[in-house]
This record gives C-alpha cells, sequence and structure tokens, in this order.
C-alpha cells in the first residue's frame, strides 16, 4: 500500500497551469491583483490558501468599492440633513423631475454593478477551479456532530466528535481535493482562515481544492446549523510540509492496523437523532 | 360624499353627506371582536404584531445575555436553539410582515386612495383571525412535550423531518405558518383588488402616493411568494407524517429541494418587509422637508424592477450548497442594488433645498436612510459568491441582515408617530419620541458593528458557545451591551405611549401639513373615512387644496432651470392652475 502513497507525491501538480490560461480569469485576476495588493486587509483574513488569498483580494477591492460609494451617499444625506434644516417659512422650490441627472444616478450604479460582477466572477472560477492531478484527495464527512476524514488512497481514517476536534492534516503548499458529503443533515464546513465554507448535504456530493500556504493548525468549525451540539461540531487542519505529512502518514498506516475497532461509530453518534435535552 | 371643488375658485365649505344610521352597534369587546373596519382590523394587527415583537424581542435579549461569556450556562443548548429560532420566526413570520401589510396597510391604504374599506371587509378580519390564531398557535409550541421548534427559522430539510426533530412544538410551528400564510394571501388579494378598484374619482395610478405604489407591488408579491411557501409546508407536514419522502434522500427526494422553495418564497419576503417601509419614508421625507416627492415616476419604476428582480435571486441564500448557478444569481442581485440606489438619490434629492424640520418621524426616516445604507452595502459582498462563502453563516450575515431589519423597525417607530395622531386623535410625545429614536439608533448601531467584526473574525452563527481562545469575547459583550440599549429604547416607547395617553394632546386633522387624503378627514376618521375629498389633480391632493401657489413643477419644466436657485415661490405659483 505504501508504494500507491509513494505514487501520489510523485506527480507533478504542474498541469494546474492550463487553468490559468483562461483568458477571462487573467484578465480579472490581473486587475484585481494591480488594484487589490496594496489594500488594506479591513479586518479580514488575508488567506491562508491560495483560493482563500484571492478571496481576499476581491473582498478587499469590494470593501473599498463600499468606502466609496457609501461615503458620497452618506455625505450627500448628512449634506442635505443640516444644509436643509428649517431656517424660515420661506416655501421651497416645488420642483420634482430632473431626468438628466436620474438617468446619471441609473447608469453609474450598473457600471459599478458590471464591474464587480466581472472581478466577481475571475475569483469565483479560481476559487471552484478543481484540479486533475491533486496531491492528495480526502473524503470529509460531516455527522451529527463530529467530522470523519479519510484519505481512500493512502487508507487513513481520521475520525472525532464534537470537542475532540479532529484534525485533518494537509501538505503545505500542495493541492488537496476534498470531496464533502454528509451522513445525516446539513453541516458547513468552514475554516476562519480559509475564507471559504461549502455545505455537506445529504444527497449532494461537494467537490474543491485547498491548497494551503502556510504550515499551521487552523481551527474548522461547522457553520450551518444542524441540531443539538452544532455549537461544538469543531475540527482542525493542520497543514505541515509534504516531507512531514508523508510521515504523519504512515504513521497513521501503522496505527490503523491496531485500530480496526475504533473504526467503529463512537456511541455519541447513535443517539444523535433522540434531541435530548441533557447533555451527554 | 362630496368632491370639493378647488378652494380658489369654490371657496363654500363642504357639503357633508350625513353618516348612515346604523342600529343597535355592538361596543367594546363585541365591536372589536366583530368588526370588519378597516380601521380596526388595521390597529389589531399593529398591536399585536407589536406585542410579538416585545415577546421576540424579550428572547433576544436572553440570547445576548448567554453570549456575552463564552461558556455561558445561562441556557442549555436546547433552549438556545428553541429561542433562537423563535426569535427569528416571530420577528420575521409574526411581527415585521404582519405589522407592514396587516397593519399600516390596513388602515392606511383606504384612506390614501380616498376609499371607504378594503375591498373585502369580511375577508379582512379573517386574515387577522388566522393570523392572531397562527400566532397563538407558534408561541404554544414552548408548553409542548418537544419544546419549541428548534431547526432555526428556516426550518431546512433535513434537519425538519419527523427523525430529526420529532415531537409537537415544530409540527405547532409548521400549522401556525400554514395559517399565517393564508393570511397573508388574503391581505395580498383584498389589497390588489381595492388598490385597483376602490380609488376615488381623479386618483388615477400615477397621483396613488408612493406608499400606495409599494403596497400595491408588495400585495403582488405576496401573491407570488407567499403561496409557494404554504405549500411548501404542507409538503414538510405531509414528509413528518405521511412519509411523503419529499424532502428526504431515503425516500428519493430531495433535501436541497425544501432550500429552493424556501427561498423562492424567502427572497420576495425581504421586499415584502422592505417596501412597505420604502413607502413609509417616502411618505414622511416630502411631508418634513416641505416638497414633493424627487422623481416619483422612478421611484414607481424603481419599485417595480425591484420586484421583479426579487423574485429571480433566491438562489444568493444557497451559493454554499454547491449546487446553484452562481453567476445568474450574483448577477440579479447585484442590479437590485441599481434601483435600490435610485430610491436613495430620490429620498436625498427630495431634502435638497427643503426646509426640513426634525420631527421624530423625520429622524426615524434620517435614520432608516443610514441604517439601509449599512445594510445595503453590505448585501453587495453577500451577491459575491466567493466573498459569500466566507461570510455565510457567520455573525457577518446576522449583522447584515439585523442592519435591514433595524433599519425597518426604525422606520415602523416613525410610521407610528407620524400616524398615530390620525389613528388616535392624539399625539404620541415627540420629545420623548426623539430620545427613543437616539436610543434605538444608536442601539441598533452599536449592536451590529460589533456583529460585522466577529464574523470578519468567524464567529458562526447559532452557537449557544464559543472558545475563548477565537477572540470573540469582548465583541459579544459589546454587542449585548448595545442590544440592551435598544431594549431600552422599547421600554420609553411604552412609556411614552402611557404619558402621552395620560394627558392627551388632541391631533387637528393635519398636524403636519400632510400632502395625501387621509389628512383631510378628522382624526381619527369616522366609520366610513370620508364625508368629503378634494379635487384630486396630483399624488398629492390636499397639499394643492391647501397650497394652490406652489404645485409641483411638471417634468419638462423642471428641467432647465433647476440648477439655478430660486428664490422662494410662496407666491409665484407659475403653475398655479392646470
Ligand atoms: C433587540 C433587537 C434584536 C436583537 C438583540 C437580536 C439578536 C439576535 C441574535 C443574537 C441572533 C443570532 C442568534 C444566533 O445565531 O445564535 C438573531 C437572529 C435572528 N434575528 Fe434577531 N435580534 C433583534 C431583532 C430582530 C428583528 C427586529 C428581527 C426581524 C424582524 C430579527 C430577526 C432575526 C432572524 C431572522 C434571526 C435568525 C434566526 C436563525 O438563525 O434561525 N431580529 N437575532
Ligand atoms: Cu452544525
Ligand atoms: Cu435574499
Amino acid at each position: 500500500m505504501c508504494c500507491m502513497t509513494h505514487l501520489s507525491v510523485e506527480r507533478p501538480s504542474g498541469t494546474r497551469l492550463s487553468r490559468h490560461l483562461r483568458p477571462a480569469i487573467l484578465v480579472s485576476s490581473l486587475g484585481l491583483l494591480l488594484s487589490a495588493c496594496s489594500l488594506p486587509s479591513y479586518g479580514g483574513y488575508k488567506g491562508a490558501t491560495t483560493q482563500g488569498h484571492d478571496t481576499h483580494l476581491l473582498y478587499a477591492g469590494l470593501f473599498t468599492t463600499a468606502i466609496v460609494v457609501g461615503g458620497i451617499t452618506l455625505s450627500l444625506i448628512l449634506w442635505s440633513v443640516f444644509r436643509y434644516k428649517k431656517r424660515s417659512d420661506a416655501m421651497p422650490r416645488q420642483f420634482q423631475y430632473h431626468i438628466p441627472l436620474e438617468i446619471t444616478y441609473t447608469v453609474i450604479p450598473i457600471i459599478i454593478v458590471l464591474l464587480v460582477f466581472f472581478f466577481t466572477v475571475g475569483v469565483e472560477n479560481r476559487v471552484d477551479a478543481v484540479s486533475s492531478n491533486p496531491y492528495v484527495q480526502v473524503k470529509v464527512t460531516a455527522f451529527q456532530w463530529g467530522w470523519n476524514f479519510d484519505y481512500p488512497q493512502l487508507h487513513v481514517d481520521v475520525h472525532g466528535v464534537t470537542l475532540q476536534n479532529p484534525e485533518m492534516v494537509l501538505p503545505t503548499g500542495k493541492t488537496a481535493r476534498i470531496t464533502l458529503v454528509s451522513a445525516d443533515v446539513v453541516h458547513g464546513f468552514y475554516v476562519r482562515q480559509f475564507n471559504f465554507s461549502r455545505y455537506a448535504q445529504p444527497g449532494v456530493i461537494n467537490v474543491f481544492d485547498l491548497t494551503v500556504r502556510h504550515s499551521a493548525t487552523y481551527q474548522g468549525q461547522c457553520t450551518q446549523f444542524c441540531g443539538l451540539y452544532h455549537a461544538e461540531m469543531l475540527f482542525r487542519v493542520k497543514s505541515v510540509p509534504p516531507a512531514q505529512f508523508q510521515a504523519w502518514v504512515h504513521q497513521q498506516q501503522a496505527l490503523g492496523h491496531d485500530k480496526v475497532v475504533a473504526k467503529q461509530p463512537s456511541p455519541i453518534v447513535k443517539v444523535r437523532s433522540t434531541n435530548s435535552r441533557t447533555k451527554i | 360624499m362630496t368632491i370639493l371643488e378647488e378652494k380658489a375658485t369654490a371657496p363654500a365649505p363642504a357639503q357633508s353627506r350625513p353618516e348612515p344610521v346604523h342600529h343597535a352597534e355592538p361596543s367594546g369587546l363585541v365591536k372589536w371582536l366583530t368588526s370588519t373596519d378597516h380601521k380596526v382590523i388595521g390597529k389589531s394587527y399593529m398591536f399585536t404584531s407589536l406585542a410579538l415583537m416585545i415577546i421576540g424581542g424579550a428572547m433576544a435579549l436572553l440570547i445576548r445575555a448567554q453570549l456575552a461569556s463564552p461558556h455561558s450556562s445561562l441556557l442549555s443548548f436546547q433552549q438556545y436553539n428553541e429561542l433562537f429560532t423563535m426569535h427569528g420566526s416571530i420577528m420575521i413570520y409574526l411581527f415585521v410582515g404582519p405589522f407592514a401589510f396587516g397593519g399600516l396597510a390596513n388602515y392606511v391604504v383606504p384612506l390614501q386612495i380616498g376609499a371607504p374599506d378594503m375591498a373585502f371587509p369580511r375577508l379582512n378580519a379573517l386574515s387577522y383571525w388566522l393570523y392572531l390564531g397562527g400566532s397563538i398557535i407558534m408561541l404554544l409550541g414552548f408548553f409542548t412535550a418537544s419544546g419549541a421548534a428548534d431547526f432555526g427559522w428556516v426550518a431546512y430539510a433535513p434537519l425538519s423531518s419527523a427523525v430529526n426533530s420529532p415531537g409537537a412544538g415544530p409540527d405547532a410551528w409548521i400549522a401556525a405558518l400554514i395559517l399565517t400564510g393564508f393570511s397573508a394571501i388574503f391581505t395580498g388579494v383584498n389589497l390588489v383588488t381595492t388598490i385597483f378598484y376602490l380609488r376615488a374619482p381623479g386618483m388615477t395610478m400615477f397621483r396613488m402616493p408612493i406608499f400606495v405604489w409599494n403596497m400595491l407591488v408588495t400585495a403582488i408579491l405576496i401573491l407570488i411568494a407567499f403561496p409557494v411557501l404554504t405549500s411548501a409546508l404542507v409538503m414538510l407536514y405531509a414528509d413528518r407524517h405521511f412519509g411523503m419522502d419529499i424532502f428526504s434522500v431515503k425516500g428519493g427526494g430531495v433535501p436541497v429541494l425544501w432550500q429552493n422553495l424556501f427561498w423562492f418564497w424567502g427572497h420576495p419576503e425581504v421586499y415584502i418587509l422592505a417596501l412597505p417601509f420604502f413607502g413609509v419614508i417616502t411618505e414622511i421625507i416630502p411631508v418634513f422637508s416641505k416638497k414633493p416627492i424627487f422623481g416619483y415616476k422612478g421611484m414607481v419604476f424603481a419599485t417595480l424592477a425591484i420586484a421583479a428582480l426579487s423574485t429571480g435571486v433566491w438562489g444568493h441564500h444557497m451559493f454554499t450548497t454547491g449546487v446553484v448557478l452562481l453567476p445568474f444569481f450574483s448577477l440579479l442581485s447585484l442590479l437590485i442594488a441599481v434601483p435600490t440606489g435610485i430610491k436613495f438619490f430620490n429620498w436625498i434629492a427630495t431634502m435638497w433645498r427643503g426646509q426640513i424640520t426634525f420631527t421624530t418621524p423625520m429622524l426615524c426616516a434620517i435614520g432608516f436612510l443610514i441604517t439601509f445604507l449599512i445594510g445595503g452595502l453590505t448585501g453587495m459582498f453577500l451577491a459575491s459568491p466567493p466573498v459569500d462563502f466566507q461570510m455565510h453563516d457567520t455573525y457577518f450575515v446576522v449583522a447584515h441582515f439585523h442592519s435591514v431589519i433595524f433599519a425597518l423597525v426604525i422606520a415602523a417607530i416613525g410610521a407610528l408617530y407620524f400616524w398615530w395622531p390620525k389613528m388616535f386623535g392624539w399625539y404620541l410625545n415627540d420629545r420623548i419620541g426623539k430620545v427613543q429614536f437616539w436610543l434605538l439608533f444608536v442601539g441598533v448601531n452599536a449592536t451590529v458593528i460589533p456583529w460585522y467584526i466577529l464574523g470578519l473574525h468567524g464567529m458562526p452563527r447559532r452557537v449557544a458557545v464559543y472558545n475563548t481562545g477565537m477572540g470573540w469575547h469582548a465583541l459579544n459583550i459589546a454587542a449585548t451591551v448595545g442590544a440592551d440599549i435598544t431594549g431600552v429604547s422599547f421600554l420609553v416607547f411604552l412609556l411614552n405611549v402611557y404619558l402621552s395617553w395620560d394627558k392627551k394632546v388632541p391631533a387637528p386633522n393635519n398636524p403636519w401639513d400632510g400632502t395625501t387624503l387621509e389628512w383631510f378627514t378628522s382624526s381619527p376618521p369616522p366609520t366610513h373615512n370620508f364625508t368629503r375629498i378634494p379635487p384630486i389633480r396630483s399624488e398629492r391632493p390636499v397639499w394643492d387644496y391647501n397650497h394652490p401657489d406652489a404645485v409641483a413643477i411638471p417634468a419638462h419644466k423642471s428641467d432647465n432651470n433647476d440648477k439655478h436657485a430660486s428664490p422662494p415661490t410662496g407666491a409665484s405659483g407659475d403653475d398655479g392652475g392646470d
């Protein structure tokens, strides 16, 4: 089985380049980079994955737009409120229409919207793009109330409920393909530093890529309300350099042989639908 | 009823129609129970929904108390889940909507179009009783063995199935919403018919007040959206009890179908809640600026555009499902910003070069503008799918929709201060009103701004506890303080109602120099509303009647000379008699 592990390690991830050649994406991401790289982070995470970083740049661009649009509108409101406070009994001029002005403030927002949409589509395609050749594949199963991280090619399986805070280990700088499913109700896979969430739903298989940029441990959490212990449905993503990742895989594989029993669902899972008022 | 002649030509006092004589009119409780008068029903709606708002608000304060510390044991998980579900459900299904289309619209629309009542007065009464019954049933959920519904106000399948959420509490929730759903549909039918058929002579469509226009469009949206929700709820009930398996994978059903149906109602619902209050402030701003609404026709088209777009954007609530067409829903959602922007600029241009008096309703209108601006701009982030992936189901979303909704609540308070003298014949105290406004305005923004930051820092919604290490504690304390200030503002409101009622200051027919027909009749109006009516030549018949020298300048004339500030035209009246 170990050879399979190595096989997937050897595979180059260069083919990912092909998607960068899509011109629309290239243009829009260039424009975005030019405009957004020097922007402040506006309280958001810079994005610990390449996908999340793209999202962050879009966020910062939108925030800048919002400040300009909001600033102008707010100034106009405050100006008219303070400037046209009642000063006399004189009757104001009863004007009601000004067609050129009305056309102006119809057309300018349309242009802004189209620009926002243009950048949105660019980033959306990058964030949603899945590599044909991922370095590692993980099948993530959400259930009431915990997570299962299965590495099918590597025969590694990590399982944990609520506060056990199970850990998904990923190789830094490499593309991981996540296949996300649910064993029962709708859950949300979310890691704040990744600027990304996706539902785990019964009857739907969601596939996306994560390319973690920096080695670290990230706290994740279920974000879609899923019943009694939703608030405690925690997990972690630990990103380590590829060599260390391999070591972890071997270690897990060795452990796995002794732990066949542990793969059975934990007792908490079994009582999941009782909706009991008492804490288990 | 007499149609008055133009004041200038015929100043003769209006000839009154004698009040129809009713025999053995019931009084007191029986009168209220059997009334089909739109004013009585409207007031019942308003005060029932306000009472529910206080209940829902108290739940919100409990929720906030729980979140003020990370691992609070004030509420159990179960209690917390029931509370946020019922808080959201009460506020959306039982407060804002019924207050707007059941309360305000019921009271104001017939008056503004010069009608004696709604088109179907008994259906109107039925709507109210269905609504009251539904509301009580929903609250009774707390007293069932399973507790109240605890699957969030959106009841996503399959969490809402009989297996995952068994018990009578969830069933009560479903039954309640089927009843209030029918109530809303009947009100929609009633409003559309009333507005199309009962307008006074002279009131063409383009002379209707904007509030009436908005209520017409709201009613049409109700007819488009509510049948879908009501049907989906029937399906959910059938799934739970008859094994229909519409929303369960095991029986070959599709859980995501629930989300599609729910949000097909859910997004139009946002505008069913918002358009009435857009209408409210479009009535308030011109009156207190002493000017006609700027861009009347643009306003109407913007409302129509918003309504049309709002039926095609439901997918933006489902971006993270991975199974919706992202660019389609994203573009349509972003486009809604355009007509909304038009409205904003029209409101600003209405104040421009006006003579603004800062009464409580006007302060509320300004508070609405600022709060809604924040909600609208943050909505743009959520309409962009990648950024929504980042924000979805975090407190950023909670903050966004509360910004929007709090803006509507501020407008609702403005509406109460504005129409109160008409409804009761006495004023609410304006000075206490201002205190209330500032507490409300500061309170809601002090609540939502920490939420935005919490959302950016990744705090999920619908969690009863959080870890200390996440850095969320201080912001949660700030939000709780803001929520408590908001709560106090409502105590001030209740105090104001009591004090103003205790020492009544009587109000004349037209206390604000209002422009629309409701200000022409007595305060409060007689049973069938009008004994006389002024000629209707524009959307401001009462203004035209009272200020024959200051009628609005028509479009083709205002274009040319708008740039130059003109002297006060009190006496010039260049367009006097059309
Ligand atoms: C004093 C005023 C209010 C406060 C302090 C407040 C507080 C909250 C809080 C803390 C939550 C999040 C609960 C959670 O996710 O764990 C929430 C959810 C919600 N609120 Fe409010 N709220 C207030 C007023 C309103 C109003 C006026 C409305 C609507 C008319 C409203 C509608 C909702 C809805 C729909 C939810 C979502 C419930 C869910 O997630 O299922 N709230 N509110
Ligand atoms: Cu969850
Ligand atoms: Cu929506």
